[in-house]
């Protein structure tokens, strides 16, 4: 563990002034996030029903055979969709939300990356050890996630190697990509970078993908919050909240966290 | 709270000092080269206002794609149109001859062509996506008259800002800003697929716009209004999707 140094120097010399867990760039940047996903998934899950049939390459409509379809009903009386009612039309104030949350999560992530690379969040917080990369090393995290144990000591102040590559994982990878696959639908900004369409195979395809990419968010998303809920749902949100989060730290570091 | 050092505080009251000041600056600019929507306001109206803009700066000037012939889609998806009154009926008996657009508003010269005179104006032909807010899309080829053809017979006036434009279907209006107006891809459509524009796709007369999604592309058109400023048209918001809870801008 990169960071179990400072954690075991800290027990016995506790600082001066204590670290929080987490900065406050992160966690004002987590929750103006989560907020943003959670309006983002209502908003695109509202645009889906409109369509729920999926393609592949330029085109798609009712005429085409699709990719898939979701076996659920639609907003609109000209998708078949076996069910006998059509669901009301959400799409309008959906389309304004969902594209308004997306800038806030564009900004916002902007600022997090800029945060991050100037404060050596990356580094220090997110890379896992170049050790706990080996095939042993990690088949350890994972077998102990399988099996349900509870977080060692120190996973409290920092990421075991399997968050680490989840993180970056969803930062690096799943919100660029996300953002991509949106920017990619939009006629108008595939009339100045029709390769950001071309590369996915058309605008269908990146429709289908976005749909994918949001489902491993929503997936990462229910992890996420259940590993909070299962290793102390209290401490990891006061963490994320207030910075603090580790009352057996001792006194000492209590009265750092309550001043 | 006593952890707060004087230079934190210092730090951000000049950051949000700054942020202010900068927003104060962008709005203004934003407002000097029209580049807030006319729905730019409201709950959605920061995010729109930042669509909009941000979308302006990037493709005034950018062309859709286009398509080989080969991609046309077989067959098109004519999407549900709401019944044509009686009206329409009409006109669709006397095989459309009757079927005139009306050029008003801020033009040196207000005209009204009959369809023979639109199909008898310079035309292109463009194989160009059709994309619906719903998700489905589809290629084909449009024949029309590029609107800026059309202006510039009118004579649009430099006040001009905007054009409004209306279909047969009274609940059905729209504008754009003279960046699509005048952009050469934007067509008075009277043609598709090397034929005349079937009726379920908007025969005889229909406006494409290929930078925004499906529902800017209004079907059956009848007039044309030129305008600085789209107050005076229904609530002010810009179109009928607004008013219908729908962006004014549908570049996305």
């Amino acid at each position: 563990m990169a960071d179990s140094v400072w954690v075991s120097t800290s027990a016995s010399a506790a600082p001066a002034k204590a670290r929080p867990r987490h900065s406050a760039v992160v966690r004002a940047t987590h929750w103006i996030t989560t907020l943003c996903f959670l309006a983002l998934l209502v908003s695109g899950v509202e645009i889906l029903i409109s369509h729920p049939r999926f393609y592949w390459g330029e085109t798609g409509n009712v005429l085409t055979t699709p990719l898939f379809k979701l076996p659920i009903p639609a907003s609109r009386a000209t998708v078949p969709t076996g069910y006998g009612y059509v669901l009301p039309d959400q799409n309008g104030w959906s389309r304004y939300l969902h594209f308004q949350s997306a800038w806030v999560t564009v900004l916002t992530g902007l600022l997090y990356v800029a945060f991050a690379l100037f404060q050596g969040h990356f580094r220090r917080n997110l890379l896992p050890a170049r050790a706990d990369l080996s095939w042993r090393a990690l088949s350890t995290v994972i077998a102990r996630h399988l099996r349900l144990r509870p977080a060692s000591e120190e996973e409290a102040w920092s990421y075991n190697a399997l968050q680490r590559l989840t993180y970056l994982l969803v930062i690096l990878v799943l919100f660029p990509l996300v953002i991509w696959t949106g920017l990619a639908m939009s006629p108008a900004i595939a009339s100045v970078f029709p390769a950001a369409v071309a590369v996915w195979g058309g605008q269908q395809s990146a429709r289908t993908i976005h749909f994918f990419v949001s489902v491993l968010l929503v997936l990462f998303l229910l992890v996420h919050v259940a590993m909070v809920c299962l290793t102390g749902f209290r401490n990891r949100m006061r963490a994320m909240i207030t910075g603090g989060g580790r009352p057996q730290m001792g006194s000492e570091y209590e009265q750092d966290l309550t001043t | 709270m006593n952890r707060i050092s004087r230079r934190k505080l210092i730090t951000a009251g000049l950051v949000t000092t700054a942020g202010a000041s900068a927003l104060a600056a962008a709005a203004k600019l934003a407002r000097r080269y029209g580049l807030i929507p006319p729905d730019g306001g409201g709950l959605y109206g920061p995010g729109e206002t930042l669509t909009y803009a941000a979308q302006r700066l990037l493709t005034r000037h950018s062309l859709a794609r286009e398509f080989s012939p080969a991609q046309v889609s077989k067959p098109p998806f004519a999407n549900a149109v709401a019944p044509l009154g009686d009206a329409f009926k009409r006109l669709q008996e006397g095989t459309f001859s009757d079927w005139r657009l009306t050029v008003d508003g801020m033009v040196a010269r207000p005209v009204s062509f009959s369809l023979g005179e639109l199909k008898s104006f310079p035309r292109r032909r463009q194989i160009t996506h059709l994309a619906c807010e719903e998700g489905w899309s589809y290629i084909a080829e449009w024949i029309g008259v590029p609107l800026s053809h059309i202006l510039e017979v009118a004579g649009t006036l430099p006040q001009a800002r905007y054009v409004v434009y209306r279909s047969i279907q009274r609940h059905w209006w729209e504008s754009i800003d003279m960046a699509d107006a005048l952009h050469p891809q934007t067509l008075v459509a009277h043609g598709m697929n090397g034929g005349e524009l079937p009726v379920a796709f908007g025969g005889p007369l229909r406006l494409r716009i290929p930078r925004q999604l499906g529902y800017k592309s209004v079907k059956y058109i009848t007039r044309l209004t030129v305008s600085d400023s789209l107050k005076g048209f229904g609530k002010g918001l810009g179109s009928a999707s607004p008013e219908a809870g729908y962006a004014w801008y549908a570049g996305i």
